[in-house]
């Protein structure tokens, strides 16, 4: 039970009857975002999902000012923005990137390192879907190991998921952030807090797809709780180096009893070929992980 | 007085971007234009020119920068070549879609595989579709003049403008230039109004998805669809001919050159034979025609200055009383001819303009072209031409093509 | 460019086939007469339940996800099909 519920920011500004599907996980996160983020900002963003929730001309869903790009391009058109206002001496906006994992792990990476190794004064949001999910669930580096997508439909995806997270914190950036629908308290703190930090900020939101990751749209919220109570999700925040894990993590991490992945794995159509020996990889690539944090909190 | 300088064609590059007061540059350095990015970073880190610089780390990025810089309603810069300004060819349709008054740079270099750091004009003729304006300067005079003209057409129009100037032949090499007076440029370029912009007080989406058909929005007022968005572009630069020419016209009222509007022309007006191109090549083609005139043939040139928007009635009235058109370009549209050959030929459908068109490939990957060849080829053309050759196929100047 | 609007998509409640239907009965706020709960608010991922007592559901635009009846804590909210028979 969310205790902080109240003090959330009750503005609404995503507009009924938008453009994402039934149960999106996104369309939740979104909400939160925009909440924490208030109408003092404007965000940028490649074509991805967020696209479509947002709507075809002439009309558009959300309530803040959005600017459209390419597919590479969202790290760099936000440091755009920045660079103007700032020559326009208009710095009182908060200027936030967000694209989803293709548009950061993929086609987006070259753009988001450039941006942030210059100290771009921005939050970069990495909606993170595991796949290509606006044009049909096509494999993407963030795609776990075992799942089946439209570019994996056989064999299934044989590369355990790109750790951008960690290609993030080598970029020195004073806060990452992960976060997840399933927790939008916590999500909606850490974007509260991140807003108020100077520099490149990078949160990263684990979004549950149901027609992408093959489950019902009405379990979003027990698929994303599930992979933050089995430890495939980490709720965490990483302030000017100092790791600290958040929220349901933190009492996993002081409880010692995150569940076994199979919980979470068994309930996705997705992974329904994935193989014993993946499924034991899996489990290895989040203990390894989980363990790293554990000594990360310590430190 | 206007203070006069010998500098290359980039330092005057430079010069121009800060003489327009330009509020972000962001630019990648590509041989030969590598010494804009850095003269303007040395302007910007000494405070001598007021602006962010944004060392963005790819090309695709330098425009992607500009876009949204333009969108906020800053007035922005950049500068490129080959490889690079191909990198950036999908922000290229971005920009002009979005309608963003951008101006950029191409210091023309020919493009790979294989690779060539030298000059010929592959990389902006190639980019003629997007719906750039693109402007071609043969001296660096015209390169410092044509920015700050730039600006002004680019903010009035509401289209992005590519200054291309031939890499080496003119960024590499130093010629007088004569600084346009500070103030002056301050009283022609008004500070840049946008048509859309990115705030919070009018909160829109910018360039999101157009259904292929009109639509009505919340009020039930029917608004663009794709099409009509596309036609409007081609509409703008249809319009933009007229206010490139009185853009030049009120430059030279104020700072006394005049560099010719939509084309140049030099001894035209009793020539039998043009000879015609763009860039410095149209200047190289000057010293041929008076070579020819010491024979006898009494040759003249039409430079094209402005390649988009295609200057067709300006080209039919130019080459209408010429009896041969020989045309040199520094790049070619594989699989066909050379891209200004194409467009001239096609200017003259429909009218009563026949005559016979010539066309020669010269200079790519920075081949030296000189005067005496360009004469050389009018010459066999000239012979050609009097056996009934009227359009033989592109000829490829001073390379073995057998 | 785009302006704000409400219903981009249409009605988005048309894309329903099973409709959320509430129980005040069951409902912690309600049941409670303060604020309480609200999980049905929290998680919509439409932003179309009002966090009032007793909770609204906006049926012009709720896509019949099914979160809200999943995630209540007193089953006070159930899915039925929209020709009105209990799925």
């Amino acid at each position: 039970m969310p205790e902080n519920l109240f003090k959330v920011n009750i503005e609404e500004y995503v507009l009924p009857g938008q453009r994402a599907c039934q149960g999106c996980g996104l369309s939740l996160a979104y909400r939160y975002v925009l909440k924490a983020l208030r109408e003092n900002t404007i965000l940028t963003f490649p074509a991805c999902c967020l696209t479509v929730l947002h709507g075809l001309y002439p009309m558009t869903s959300v309530t803040v000012p959005t600017l459209n790009n390419t597919f590479a391009s969202t790290a760099a058109s936000a440091a755009g923005i920045v660079a103007g206002l700032n020559a326009l001496e208009r710095t009182d906006i908060t200027v936030v990137a967000i694209a989803g994992d293709g548009g950061t792990f993929d086609m987006g990476i070259q753009a988001l390192s450039g941006a942030v190794e210059r100290g771009t004064d921005f939050i970069y949001v990495c909606y993170d879907n595991e796949g290509y999910m606006n044009t049909g669930t096509q494999r993407s580096s963030a795609t776990p190991m075992g799942a089946l997508t439209t570019t994996t439909p056989v064999l299934t995806k044989q590369q355990p998921k790109k750790d951008m997270l960690r290609i993030m914190e080598a970029h020195d950036l004073p806060y990452i952030a992960t976060t997840s629908p399933a927790f939008p308290i916590d999500l909606y703190d850490k974007f509260v807090k991140a807003k108020r930090i100077k520099g490149s900020r990078y949160m990263q939101i684990a979004v549950p797809c149901p027609p992408g990751w093959g489950y019902a749209p009405k379990d979003t919220i027990r698929i994303g709780r599930l992979a933050v109570e089995t430890g495939v999700v980490v709720l965490f925040e990483i302030e000017d180096g100092k790791f600290r894990f958040t929220g349901r993590s933190k009492t996993l991490a002081e409880k010692g009893n995150k569940l076994p992945v199979i919980n979470y794995v068994e309930r996705q159509g997705r992974f329904r070929k994935m193989s014993i020996e993946q499924l034991r990889q899996f489990q290895r690539w989040v203990d390894t992980r989980w363990n790293e944090y554990m000594k990360k909190a310590e430190g | 007085m206007a203070e006069v300088q010998i500098m290359t064609g980039n330092q005057a590059a430079a010069l121009g971007a800060k003489l327009s007061h330009v509020q972000v540059v962001a630019a990648y350095p590509i041989t030969p234009q590598t010494s804009v990015t850095e003269i303007l970073s040395q302007f910007i880190e000494s405070g001598e020119l007021k602006a962010e610089y944004i060392r963005v780390e790819s090309e695709h990025s330098a425009l992607t920068v500009c876009v949204s810089a333009s969108t906020v309603g800053a007035r922005v810069f950049t500068s490129t070549s080959s490889q690079g300004l191909l990198y950036m060819h999908e922000q290229l349709h971005w920009a002009a879609g979005s309608r963003l008054p951008i101006v950029m740079c191409c210091v023309n270099r020919g493009v790979g595989a294989p690779w060539t750091i030298f000059n010929d004009q592959q990389d902006s003729i190639a980019q003629r579709d997007t719906g750039w304006i693109q402007i071609y300067c043969r001296d660096n005079q015209e390169i410092i003049d044509s920015i700050i003209q730039g600006y002004r057409i680019a903010e009035s129009v509401y289209l992005p403008v590519m200054i291309c100037y031939d890499g080496f032949v003119m960024s590499h090499t130093m010629m007088p230039v004569q600084i346009p007076d500070a103030e002056l440029v301050s009283d022609f370029l008004p500070p840049y109004k946008p048509h859309t912009i990115l705030s919070p007080e009018t909160p829109m989406n910018i360039n999101p998805v157009l259904f292929p058909w009109r639509r009505a929005n919340a009020e039930g007022v029917m608004c663009d669809g794709y099409m009509e968005m596309r036609f409007k572009l081609q509409k703008a630069l249809g319009e933009s001919r007229d206010v490139i020419v009185a853009t030049g016209k009120a430059f030279a009222g104020a700072f006394g050159r005049d560099h010719g509007g939509l084309l140049w022309q030099y001894k035209t007006d009793d020539a039998e034979i043009i000879l015609t191109g763009m860039g410095s090549v149209a200047t190289e083609a000057t010293a041929a025609a008076d070579m020819l005139r010491e024979e006898g043939v009494r040759a003249g040139v039409v430079g094209i200055r402005v390649f988009r928007p295609f200057p067709k009635e300006d080209a039919r009235d130019a080459f209408r009383k010429t009896d041969a058109i020989v045309i040199f370009e520094k790049g070619i549209s594989y699989g066909y001819e050379g891209a200004l050959c194409s467009e001239i030929k096609a200017a003259f459908y429909g009218t009563d303009i026949r005559l016979p068109i010539h066309n020669y490939i010269v200079g790519l990957g920075g081949r030296d072209v000189k005067a005496r060849e360009l004469a050389e080829a009018v010459r066999l053309s000239r012979d050609a031409i009097t056996s009934g050759d009227a359009e033989p196929a592109p000829k490829w100047l001073n390379c073995i093509t057998e | 460019m785009a302006k704000p609007a409400i219903g981009e998509a249409g009605k988005t409640g048309d894309w329903r086939d099973m409709r959320p239907v509430y129980d005040p009965s069951k409902c912690i706020p309600c049941v409670k007469k303060k604020a309480a709960c609200f999980l049905c608010w929290l998680y919509c991922p439409e932003g179309v339940i009002k966090a009032t007592i007793p909770i609204e559901i906006n049926l012009a635009y709720c896509k019949g996800c099914g979160i809200c009846a999943e995630e209540c804590p007193g089953k006070a909210i159930i899915m039925v099909n929209e020709d009105g028979k209990n799925g």
